[in-house]
């Protein structure tokens, strides 16, 4: 998989509760040379995921930095994600779960473990946060609002190039 | 690569004689706006000579850092080097240069080691760029050596490093950049000897292996070549490194990072970027619209363009949309461009090379911010690129100043993939990829030619037949590609520019022929006699001014 570059967009909807959710998805570059761009795909979003790699320790200590970032440039009711990505590679994690989880408490993030090779726990992170959409503000209620803008934060492949 | 250095070199000498300014008499006279090709209404890109244009970038660079007058430049650019210059540079070497830059030795703890680099004249006046710092860690080199002591690194043909002035490593075309340290600190010191002497570092010569230097502000660039291309054409490939990397990131933020810190380490705004240079370096080893500096065109039935730049005028009618592109395979379908506004070359390749570089743009449309130097090197575009069919082979780029305006252009972009498949455009466009429509050399009826490339110079486009047998492997590709950068460098030689050439090698016959309006190249059988080659050569124009609606675009769509 090669690193973003710029960023890609796409649409996706998810049904729950017998709700549509038609979710606009920016990918973008967490590398450095664009993160000045950064703010015009967050900038009014409804969701962020920061993706981060559980067997790079360093990707997660930027997640800390774009955190903080979306915290302050932000809106106040983005609901923000951690992925912790690549977890079927669990015999070369250098993140543990445990660490992460309290993380992501401690800043009232979601958190989940997901795989892009496998798949897994994708479907599920987009369920828990349409769950939480539909409970913080009423979409539902107001059909305008159904269009929802996810903005997702690839985190910086720096070391990409040396792994894979 | 060894066959086209033979043919280079075995014969050279004896034709040499009997090579240039020849035959002037028998070639008929083509008038200027006849040829085939010739642009008809304004050029929609602008016409460049890739060594003209070269220079006239060189020249510029050099303006802003005070170096050597214009008689000089032209010095430089033949294709020896002084002498006087190498002794000197042989001469610090051994004295004082390499005994400084390898203190291995003493790298024994964690601190950042740093060499003094001293030469006779220099020391105390310029204390900046003469410092090397060398930042790799001692145990690091424990384990992996320098590359320079590797059979295997130093084998490749053409090697391509960029390195900041002040002596970091940014990028190498082969290996990981922490492992040259060494090598690329003496190259900094060269640099920086030279330049204090108020002049400025070319090329060094030594046996079949040429170093070439382009030196532009905060940064180095260095080609070490071991074939026959010319130093003029390393440093036209090294400019086009320059420009993918001022693609990536401006030229004015380069600056602003390296006004900040000038011992910045810019590896760390290219993470990404690595796979655009190799892209690129490979491209230009075979591919030549580099060299030419003319881009290539897909053949297709004027009424087929026709319809597509209509359908992309008309519907991409949006504010500050300055030009849309339509690319197939590195060939190029349409442009259409805001009025007043024209695409270099240059920019269009470096489009090219993104485009080919990253297969990312398959998966889905992306919005990316490229800045292409000849148009604009302050600032960004920004680029919706998408692929318009199911195989992801006829890619769209709409680029626009304005930031905010994704939408807009996905919708543009929704309109015109309609549009063309309701006319049957991108049928048209897939067939023509498909080489049904795309030319063998076959299809001139001229036996004994084997290739060609012909470069109409205004409206800066080029066109050439499929790469048949026996140019079909990637060896063999290799030759042919050797085979006319030798005929461009004899007929842009700045020592002895010819107008046309003729020359037997080993194994095929050349012709090069450039006239105010177009570049012809053509590759005969090693058999063919000059008088044969001349007039082939004049079927040859006659075929493609039959043809040129379908091989080149004549005219210039705008929104």
């Amino acid at each position: 998989m090669e690193s973003t570059i710029g960023a890609s967009f796409m649409t996706k909807t998810i049904t729950l509760d017998n709700k549509t959710f038609k979710y606009q998805i920016w990918d973008t570059a967490g590398q450095e040379k664009y993160r000045a761009l950064a703010p015009m795909y967050y900038r009014g979003a409804a969701a962020a995921i920061v993706v981060y790699d559980i067997t790079r320790e360093s990707s997660f200590a930027s997640v800390k930095s774009w955190l903080s970032e979306l915290r302050k440039n932000g809106s106040t009711n983005t609901i923000v994600a951690l992925a912790g990505n690549k977890c079927d590679l669990e015999d070369l994690r250098e993140v543990q779960h445990r660490d992460a989880l309290r993380y992501a408490e401690r800043h009232g993030a979601m958190l989940v473990e997901t795989s892009a090779k496998t798949a897994a726990n994708i479907a599920a992170l987009f369920m828990e946060i349409s769950r939480k959409l539909s409970s913080v503000d009423d979409v539902a209620s107001n059909p305008s609002l159904m269009a929802i803008r996810l903005h997702q934060q690839v985190e910086p492949e720096e070391h990409r190039k040396k792994c894979c | 690569m060894a066959t086209a250095n033979k043919v280079a070199d075995a014969t050279t000498e004896e034709e040499d004689t009997r090579a240039g300014g020849e035959g002037n008499e028998t070639v008929p006279v083509v008038l200027q706006g006849e040829e085939p090709g010739a642009c008809r209404t304004s050029s929609m890109l602008v016409a460049s000579d890739s060594f003209v244009d070269l220079e006239l970038c060189v020249e510029e660079a050099n303006g802003r850092g005070n170096v050597s007058d214009a008689s000089s430049e032209a010095e430089v650019f033949r294709d020896r080097v002084p002498s006087g210059p190498i002794e000197e540079i042989t001469r610090l070497d051994g004295l004082t240069v390499s005994n400084d830059v390898q203190p291995s030795t003493e790298c024994s703890n964690g601190t950042t080691p740093s060499a003094e680099v001293t030469t006779e004249d220099s020391g105390s006046e310029q204390p900046v760029t003469e410092k090397v710092t060398l930042v790799r860690t001692p145990s690091l080199e424990e384990e992996e050596p320098d590359y320079t002591h590797s059979a295997e690194w130093r084998a490749h043909r053409k090697h391509v490093f960029i390195l900041s002035s002040a002596g970091k490593p940014i990028y190498s075309r082969y290996g990981d950049e922490d492992r040259i340290v060494t090598m690329v600190g003496l190259m900094q010191a060269l640099v920086s000897v030279i330049q204090s002497r108020q002049d400025s570092l070319r090329c060094i010569v030594v046996g079949q292996h040429k170093f070439v230097f382009l030196v532009r502000e905060h940064l180095i660039l260095v080609g070490v070549v071991s074939s026959h291309e010319s130093c003029q054409q390393m440093l036209l490939q090294l400019n086009y490194v320059y420009s993918q990397l001022l693609s990536v990131l401006t030229y004015s933020q380069l600056v602003r990072i390296f006004k900040h810190r000038r011992n910045y380490d810019l590896r760390r705004m290219l993470t990404g970027a690595e796979k655009f240079f190799s892209n690129l370096l490979d491209l230009m080893d075979y591919d030549p619209s580099f060299l030419l500096g003319a881009v290539r065109c897909l053949p297709l039935d004027t009424a087929v363009r026709d319809v597509v730049a209509q359908s992309i005028a008309q519907h991409a009618k949006v504010k500050d949309l300055v030009f849309a592109i339509l690319i197939a395979e590195g060939q190029l379908i349409t442009l259409v461009r805001m009025k007043k506004y024209f695409l270099h070359p240059h920019d269009l390749h470096l489009i090219f090379n993104l485009v080919g570089a990253s297969e990312s743009f398959k998966s889905a449309e992306s919005w990316t911010p490229i800045c292409l130097p000849r148009f604009d090197s302050s600032g960004y575009l920004h680029a919706h690129i998408s692929y318009l069919d199911e195989h992801c082979r006829t890619c769209l780029l709409l680029l626009s100043v304005d930031r905010d305006v994704f939408f807009t252009l996905s919708d543009c972009k929704h309109k015109i993939e309609q549009r063309l498949r309701k006319y049957n455009c991108l049928k048209a466009i897939s067939k023509a990829i498909d080489t049904e429509m795309t030319y063998c050399v076959s299809d001139t009826d001229i036996t004994e030619l084997r290739h060609f490339l012909y470069k109409s110079k205004s409206t800066a486009q080029f066109t050439c037949p499929e790469y048949e047998a026996p140019y079909s492997g990637a060896s063999e590709r290799a030759h042919i590609f050797g085979l006319y950068q030798f005929m461009h460098q004899r007929l842009h030689s700045a020592a002895r520019p010819l107008k046309i050439l003729y020359y037997v090698g080993a194994k095929e016959a050349l012709l090069g022929w450039t006239t105010s309006g177009f570049e012809l190249y053509a590759v005969f059988g090693p058999l063919v006699t000059k008088n044969t080659a001349i007039n082939s050569v004049n079927k040859l124009l006659k075929w493609i001014k039959k043809e040129e609606d379908r091989l080149f675009i004549l005219n210039s769509p705008t929104f």
